[in-house]
């Protein structure tokens, strides 16, 4: 397919904007793209239907949908997620999914359909200033006026998305456009003079790092989704090993170092582990790579790692001291900072600080683990259910998780032994991303088993792309697992609300029925003896297959940090 | 602790740059007190002059985001003292207050500004200086009934050889590339 391509693109040929479009996507090396038509758009879809052997459309149900498969399918894949959508209110629809993307840096290249060049600014119908909407919320927009812009802007647009820090850019092409024709050749972007993708690494700075590393008695690596983005999951482990480290990974950073690691040693943040957070406040060097110090990995900055000096390896020059003042500053792809200094590490035993990890998760076992995944009596637990689907996935599933409860446990609780396999809405916490965007990782990365953890709420937010999974017969997994309540809120009115439950209970419909109307396969379990049992069903079912389970309804998610509290002050219960 | 800020910001001219520019400063609630924006004495590169008052640190960061911005060159911000910076000031005053009073002329010749343009109605001055010295003219001339007032946003070069300088000669080669 790019062979083709390529020698097709290399004489010059005489085309619509609309199939520029098309190829430019081919060159690109772009095999699927998610999207909805519309009255804008509609060239393009014209073109598409000549290249449907090539290139793979998924019509999803609603424009969110489309651009969260794009970035289920950029995060599974480490590859460049493609949306197609219409001008005004499909435009508009993408955002939430674009300002996804942006926090969560995901290379996503979003296309979107706009009015006629001479009807733009007369309030036409479907017209909306997408440009204007989008551009605080996309690392780059553009909108194309005229056939001869397509190729430099779309070559633009996926080497801005993919490269430095990644993120979503978005294409605005107006009608005329694409209906235009023009001599149409492609050269893909290698740079853009404003932009640095890479800083240059100061030797300096990768000195001072390996130096503090050696000279720390209790040193903590923490561990971010720019792990993961760099393709350096083989330089942290290295990293970690030859430096005897260990290392909590955040939640989006989560699955870069397998859970089953010797050195892997917990997550920080709200809901990670206690020795995690604890000994954030303990350690003498903290080494953070490729993270940004969200608010919900830090707590209280006035109390965070205070005593410990930092290092921070990281591409973006402005999340250097945007939160924690880092003391040797390593800035650069931490894929090659990473292979810079572990060379200069030597090993130390420092088994007393192993074995405060050791004292303090058994603390964590006995308060929290134990109860949460091996309940005897009451109602099934999140933490059982995701312990229990462990032992059949054996750790070798993607898990895709939405916004809540159950996304805490899931990641708290699941078995990850590849990287990117755990793919959630972190920074922007969107409810309604996990069906979408399981479904866009389970055609960027087929030969893996995918399942979406959602809760109750988060299903009901885009559980119309069940449409997609019928039409497309993607054999994604569902687990809801509902507690018939917007679960997480309802633990901070528990705990901070004097329990006034305020619109949190849902009533909800039957989800397997619904299901069975998209000819999906299901079953909802209620009993504990039977859970085995339906998760083998539902994980070795060949097709897409969704498991209800009923799980208590006022469990809380513990460990906790309470918001403005310190790391240290980290609750059991 | 608030302090005025001047901040230099050399992008590409590109449609909507202006937007990204701002939306940096309003999402962190940061008022922009002047902005001025030109071609800079590179051909095909913008320079913004855009004054604030604000604390450092939200500064720093907020000009580190600007910077981030893929058609953003470089950003930069200074105290007063790093900058020679001027402003520009245009008055309307009646002429023939003007002509009939000699305290008005004396007031003029005093704070050296110059006669633009003078019509049968009014007469339009203008003077360059700091925010205070314009605004001193303009406190002067009120009682003489004012017609009209605008000032300019600040334009600033600064004082020492800057990396901006270094970073241009280093582009050079690329620049005249495209
Ligand atoms: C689009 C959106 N709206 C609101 C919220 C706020 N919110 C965060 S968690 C949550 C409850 C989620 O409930 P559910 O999906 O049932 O999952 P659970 O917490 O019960 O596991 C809500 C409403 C959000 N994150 N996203």
């Amino acid at each position: 397919m790019q062979a083709i391509t390529t020698t097709k693109t290399a004489t010059a040929l005489h085309i619509s904007g609309a199939e520029a479009i098309i190829r430019c996507l081919l060159a690109e090396g772009a095999d699927t793209i998610f999207g909805y038509p519309g009255g804008a758009i509609m060239p393009v879809y014209d073109a598409l239907y000549d290249f449907r052997e090539e290139l793979h459309h998924v019509l999803t149900r609603h424009e969110q949908g489309a651009v969260h498969m794009a970035q289920g399918y950029a995060r599974a894949s480490n590859r460049v997620g493609v949306c197609l959508a219409t001008s005004g209110p499909g435009a508009a629809n993408l955002i939430t999914g674009i300002a996804d993307a942006q926090i969560d840096s995901t290379p996503i290249v979003c296309i979107t359909g706009q009015v006629a060049r001479h009807l733009l600014g007369t309030d036409a119908f479907q017209e909306t200033d997408v440009m204007g909407i989008s551009m605080p919320v996309t690392k780059w927009n553009f909108q194309v006026t005229t056939a001869e812009e397509i190729p430099e802007a779309i070559a633009k647009a996926f080497y801005l998305a993919r490269s430095g820090r990644p993120g979503p850019v978005l294409v605005d092409i107006t009608k005329n456009a694409q209906v235009e024709k023009f001599d149409f050749a492609y050269t893909p972007c290698t740079n853009v003079r404003s932009y640095v993708a890479k800083p240059k690494i100061d030797p300096e700075a990768i000195a001072s790092a390996a130096a503090a590393i050696n000279e720390a008695e209790r040193p903590l690596v923490i561990f971010g989704q720019g792990v993961t983005l760099a393709a350096a999951e083989e330089e942290l482990k290295q990293f970690v090993e030859k430096g005897n480290l260990p290392a909590i990974g955040t939640l989006l950073g989560h699955s870069a170092l397998p859970t089953d690691h010797t050195h892997y040693a917990g997550m920080p943040g709200m809901h990670g582990t206690y020795a995690a957070n604890k000994l954030t406040n303990e350690c003498d060097v903290l080494i953070a790579i490729g993270m940004r110090f969200d608010d919900r990995v830090t707590g209280n900055l006035e109390y965070y790692a205070k005593q410990a000096k930092v290092i921070h390896l990281e591409l973006d020059p402005a999340e250097i001291d945007k939160n924690v003042v880092a003391d040797i500053p390593v800035l650069g792809d931490c894929k090659e900072s990473m292979a810079c200094i572990a060379p200069l590490l030597h090993p130390r035993p420092r088994k007393p600080w192993f074995g405060k990890f050791k004292e303090l998760d058994q603390m964590e076992e006995e308060k929290v683990r134990q109860g949460e995944l091996h309940p005897t009596e009451g109602a099934l637990t999140m933490g059982e259910v995701i312990d229990k689907m462990n032992q059949v996935t054996q750790g070798n599933a993607v898990i895709v998780t939405d916004v809540g409860q159950h996304q805490m446990v899931a990641w708290r609780y699941g078995d990850f032994k590849l990287d990117k396999s755990h793919i959630t809405s972190g920074g922007l916490g969107t409810m309604g991303f996990a069906l979408p965007a399981a479904i866009g990782a389970k055609l960027g990365a087929e030969d893996r088993q995918v399942i979406a953890v959602i809760g109750d709420g988060g299903f009901q937010m885009t559980l119309q792309e069940l449409g997609t999974i019928m039409q497309t017969k993607v054999p994604v997994k569902i687990l809801i697992l509902n507690n018939e309540f917007l679960g997480m809120v309802r633990q901070w009115q528990q705990l901070f609300f004097d329990k006034r439950y305020s619109s949190t209970e849902m009533d909800n419909p039957d989800f397997v029925t619904i299901a069975k109307g998209y000819g999906i396969e299901g079953q909802r379990v209620t009993e504990r003896d039977k859970l085995p049992e339906a998760l083998q069903t539902f994980l070795s079912h060949p097709d897409a297959y969704l498991l209800e389970v009923a799980v208590g309804k006022e469990n809380n998610v513990f460990p906790m940090v309470p918001t403005g509290a310190s790391v240290s002050d980290v609750r059991l219960e | 602790m608030k302090e005025q800020f001047t901040i230099l910001v050399y992008t590409e001219n590109k449609v909507g740059l202006l937007q990204r520019v701002v939306s940096t400063f309003s999402r962190r609630k940061i008022n922009i007190e002047s902005l001025n924006t030109s071609e800079s004495g590179v051909p095909g590169i913008f320079r913004f002059t855009i004054v604030v008052e604000s604390q450092e640190e939200w500064v720093r960061k907020t000009v580190k985001n600007i910077e981030r911005q893929v058609e953003v060159h470089k950003a930069y911000y200074f105290r007063d003292e790093d900058l020679v910076y001027q402003e520009i000031a245009l008055y309307k005053v009646p002429t023939k207050v003007l002509a009939a009073n000699g305290q008005a002329e004396e007031l003029v010749r005093r704070h050296h500004a110059r006669v633009l343009g003078v019509e049968e109605d009014f007469t339009i001055l203008e003077k360059t200086g700091h925010e205070i010295e314009t605004e001193a003219l303009y406190k002067a001339l009120q009682p003489f009934g004012l017609l009209d007032f605008v000032r300019s946003g600040r334009v600033a070069i600064t004082r020492p050889k800057r990396d901006w300088q270094e970073y241009v000669e280093s582009m050079e080669w690329e620049l005249q590339q495209q």
